[in-house]
């Protein structure tokens, strides 16, 4: 028997991979930047990026498919594992769609609690987000700050919802039980003790000479090409482009609260940065408008026990921490849809990647991925 | 000369606003309180469960070894990984008659998602959450339960 | 036969601090770390994680130190062996008390800086011979570095040199028995030393000029491919690195052991003298170190190009001019 015996190079062609000198390297999927199993095969010439290839599909589980065998209010709670980092948004983006279809009317108080767990939501992913841009650039101890008040809104959410993460709060018609009686207090503390942390982050990491320096000017989308590439939320928005579903579309009582739709213009690193710093500050004023007002009456509107779709084709869309997110549901009046189709804000958003990264250095790849956010899971569903 | 004011106001920000974050960290470091690990293992005593967490499902048996399922299998239409299989008897009414009773309520935790649609589903409220989580074990077969007791009966009066 | 008998006892009490001081200072590191960003870091092994490190070593000591196939097998072998000697040869000159030195050569202050530049071979050859790309891209870095960084340390030595007029490191602290450098030097002797401080942060490969094994973009950069012991002497190092250099920076702006002494204050400076000169200098030394950390726990890291600029655009030129007015200062004597 031949045993098989590993060529003296390694079984490599050498470093150079390419004719031209260049180095082709493979960040990923098991590499400390792209936080989840993203692989890109970037080729550099000394230390910049020539050209960069996502490879995806590593955690695929075809969520679409499964979607399709399941009833209308057991889809749901698979969507809490796609952008598990809005996990409340999503499910509401779904909700809505089957209401949508249903022709069902959603109670106010069932409205402003999904809207205040979705800000909520937000506040906690933009947290993850902003501890693990400042990480990517080299600066940990911002990740552990991000950490403890994250903990403190996955505490409020454990306490109502009965989770921290994937919660499956929403269901068709409402959400599944109502406020924790804590609920108020422990949100006023928070957003109080919140206030004076913004400040300590700007100090931190935001006016940080060496963190201006390494996203000032660095993976520049232009207007034209973010709309092009499909890039919404903060990324699109970083590049003067308005496209905050809650403003264009609202759902839900977003129509009835004031905040800011934050536009930046430079398109860099730093403008997308400065975006979701901004939209920390916006979700904590929804939050003070609605934490008081929550209407008196049901949580829940009275459905039956096995819900069935009309036949025709059902689309709604939420905004959620990374940008559009879209539920497609085609129904053949059945108690399952007969497809769905989810339209994930991370896909169109990686799909500028290379666009953004041409011609910088390896160093500013962090930079940039950084401030995509990319999560995974929503990228591959 | 602008061109040397200009460098040095440079250099004074940038110095400004590294000492700034500087500033930040070391005043953690002299405020030991601010510390937030909890060292979990220990704590476990005084650790609060919120009581609405959903940690495993657990059907209620009364002091009487009396729970409240009829065997409808809502719980198990509803759960959407087939964590729940409910088996069926029939069991003979003092009438003579037949009725058709819980045998045993199977429930695979490793398949659970914890998604409480179970819960909701249940007509009788047999069966809640429980605020358990540590359910690591070594075998896999351990996690295949049976949430009914055995000689556990049905409650009288629960339709 | 007594100078063998000497070199032997000598060389073990080097190995012996050397395994002493990785020790301490990975655990100080871990702890100070673990304070700033409101954790406890470690506090398991021994009565307050004392003995975490040990264990730690234990562990390293234990895996297999593997050699992947690609590798050039005899340099990537070597390459932790000639880091460790470099660290171990700036060791000679420094004093640790009041007359207690290794080796009170007369050049001693540029024996220093030639040798601490010995250390980056090392790393080029473990980059170079681990045949691994992100090795090779860590290497590279940091050799660019290292060579852009010793200019500004070294401008910001002479200054001193220039101050105390002697290159042999007894005389400088002897010249610090009225008051240390930092003090007595003006402003500019302060921005010396606060280019020192930075030039040798970027020279000891940490944050945030840890660009050689910036772990977000080279996975670990220059010891990716190493495992087990070799990996364990790399960090080591490192932390020796820390330590001589902030050793020098005491003894050059700081006077090394000798205690704070203001002017003729006869009392006050009898007072001092009562704390021994061993604790002023490691009291300096681990004031320093800590500085160093504070720095890794705080900052971002710098980009490559930026790295650069910042040397050739900030840092030297302003060196070079402070080292005029610090000349200037020493010839006029208007040092206190």
């Amino acid at each position: 028997m031949e045993t098989y015996k590993v060529p003296p190079n390694g079984g490599d062609e050498g470093l150079d991979t390419a004719d031209d000198g260049a180095l082709v390297i493979n960040v990923g999927p098991q590499h400390p930047a792209t936080h989840g199993v993203l692989h890109l095969v970037i080729t550099l010439q000394g230390e910049t990026i020539q050209k960069i290839e996502p490879h995806l599909g590593y955690i695929h589980r075809s969520i679409e498919k499964m979607c399709e065998s399941l009833s209308y209010r057991q889809f749901i709670y698979v969507t809490s594992r796609m952008d598990y980092l809005s996990a409340h948004i999503n499910n509401h983006g779904c909700a809505l769609c089957v209401e949508k279809g249903l022709q069902l009317e959603v109670p106010p108080r069932a409205q402003v609690i999904r809207v205040l767990m979705g800000e909520l939501t937000r506040i906690a992913s933009h947290e993850l987000w902003w501890g693990a841009m400042a990480m990517d650039l080299g600066a940990f101890t911002p990740f552990f700050y991000a950490f403890r008040e994250r903990e403190t809104i996955n505490d409020i959410m454990e306490e109502t919802c009965g989770a921290r993460l994937t919660m499956n709060y929403m269901v068709p018609g409402g959400v599944m039980y109502d406020l924790h009686p804590n609920f108020q207090q422990r949100v006023k503390d928070f957003i109080q003790l919140f206030n004076n942390k913004i400040d300590e982050y700007d100090d931190l990491v935001t006016g940080n000479i060496i963190f201006q320096n390494r996203t000032k000017g660095v993976g520049v989308l232009s207007a034209a090409d973010a709309i092009s590439y499909g890039c919404t939320g903060p990324v699109a928005r970083g590049s003067g482009v308005a496209c905050d579903i809650r403003k264009l579309y609202p759902y839900a009582v977003y129509d009835k609260v004031a905040f800011d739709e934050i536009i930046e213009t430079a398109g860099d690193s730093y403008a997308r940065y400065l975006v979701r710093v901004k939209e920390l500050r916006q979700s904590v004023r929804i939050i003070e408008q609605l934490i008081d007002n929550i209407p008196e009456g049901d949580f829940q509107a009275k459905t039956k026990a096995v819900l069935k779709l009309p036949k025709g084709e059902f689309y709604s869309r939420v905004e959620t921490a990374r940008g559009e997110f879209g539920v497609y549901i085609v129904s053949e009046g059945g108690t399952t849809p007969y497809r769905i189709k989810f339209r994930s804000p991370g896909f169109s958003n990686l799909s500028a990647l290379d666009h953004m990264s041409r011609g910088s250095k390896i160093g500013d790849l962090m930079a940039i991925m950084g401030t995509l956010d990319l999560v995974i899971p929503d990228i591959d569903r | 000369m602008a061109f040397l004011k200009e460098y040095i106001s440079e250099v004074y920000h940038a110095v400004s606003s590294l000492l700034k974050g500087m500033r930040t960290t070391g005043s953690y470091f002299v405020r030991p309180k601010e510390i937030i690990t909890q060292q979990y293992p220990d704590n476990r005593a005084d650790m609060k469960i919120p009581e609405r967490f959903r940690g495993e499902v657990v059907m209620t048996h009364d002091e009487n070894n009396e729970h409240a399922c009829t065997g409808c299998t809502a719980c198990e239409l509803a759960c959407p990984n087939a964590t729940i299989k409910i088996v069926t008897k029939f069991d003979t009414t003092p009438e003579g008659k037949k009725k058709k009773a819980l045998d045993t309520f199977v429930y695979h935790l490793e398949l659970c998602t914890m998604c409480n649609l179970c819960v909701e589903a249940c007509p009788t409220s047999a069966i809640k959450m429980a605020q358990t989580f540590e359910h690591s074990v070594y075998d896999r077969n351990q996690l295949l339960k049976k949430l009914n007791n055995p000689g556990s009966k049905l409650r009288a009066g629960v339709e | 036969m007594a100078l063998i008998l000497e070199c032997v006892i000598v060389m073990l009490l080097v190995i012996s601090l050397f395994a002493v001081l990785g020790l301490v200072l990975v655990l100080m590191e871990r702890k100070v770390a673990a304070r700033m960003q409101i954790r406890l870091g470690p506090n398991r092994v021994g009565p307050k994680g004392m003995f975490q490190t040990a264990a730690d070593t234990l562990k390293l000591m234990m895996k297999e130190g593997l050699t992947p196939d690609g590798a050039d097998k005899f340099l990537f072998n070597l390459a932790p062996f000639v880091v460790m000697i470099a660290a171990m040869l700036i060791m000679a000159p420094i004093a640790f008390a009041k007359g207690f030195q290794i080796w009170d050569i007369n050049i001693g202050v540029l024996y220093v800086s030639a040798v601490s530049s010995v250390s980056v071979i090392g790393i080029l050859m473990a980059g170079w011979a681990s045949n691994n790309k992100y090795s090779l891209l860590g290497a590279m870095r940091s050799g660019a570095q290292i060579v852009s960084y010793e200019l500004s340390a070294g401008l910001s030595i002479i200054s001193i040199v220039v101050l105390s007029g002697s290159l042999q490191v007894s005389d400088i602290i002897a010249s610090q028995q009225t008051g240390w450098w930092l003090f007595r030097g003006h402003i500019p002797a302060i921005i010396a030393f606060v280019i020192f401080i930075i030039a040798v942060t970027a020279e000891t490969n940490r944050a945030p000029f840890d660009l050689a094994e910036a772990e977000s973009e080279l996975t670990a950069g220059f010891h990716t491919e190493y495992s087990g012991m070799k990996f364990a002497l790399f960090f080591l190092a490192e932390y020796i690195n820390i330590f001589i250099v902030c050793a020098i920076g005491a003894t050059l702006f700081l006077g090394g052991w000798m205690p704070l002494h203001m002017g003729h204050w006869e009392g006050f400076n009898h007072l001092m003298d009562y704390i021994p000169s061993s604790l002023w200098f490691l009291g300096k030394t681990f004031f320093l170190i800590f500085l160093i950390m504070w720095f890794r726990w705080t900052f971002p890291r710098l980009r490559v190009d930026q790295l650069l600029s910042l040397e050739w655009k900030y840092l030297l030129p302003i060196s070079m001019f402070n080292l005029l007015l610090i000349t200037l200062i020493a010839i006029m004597g208007w040092h206190f």
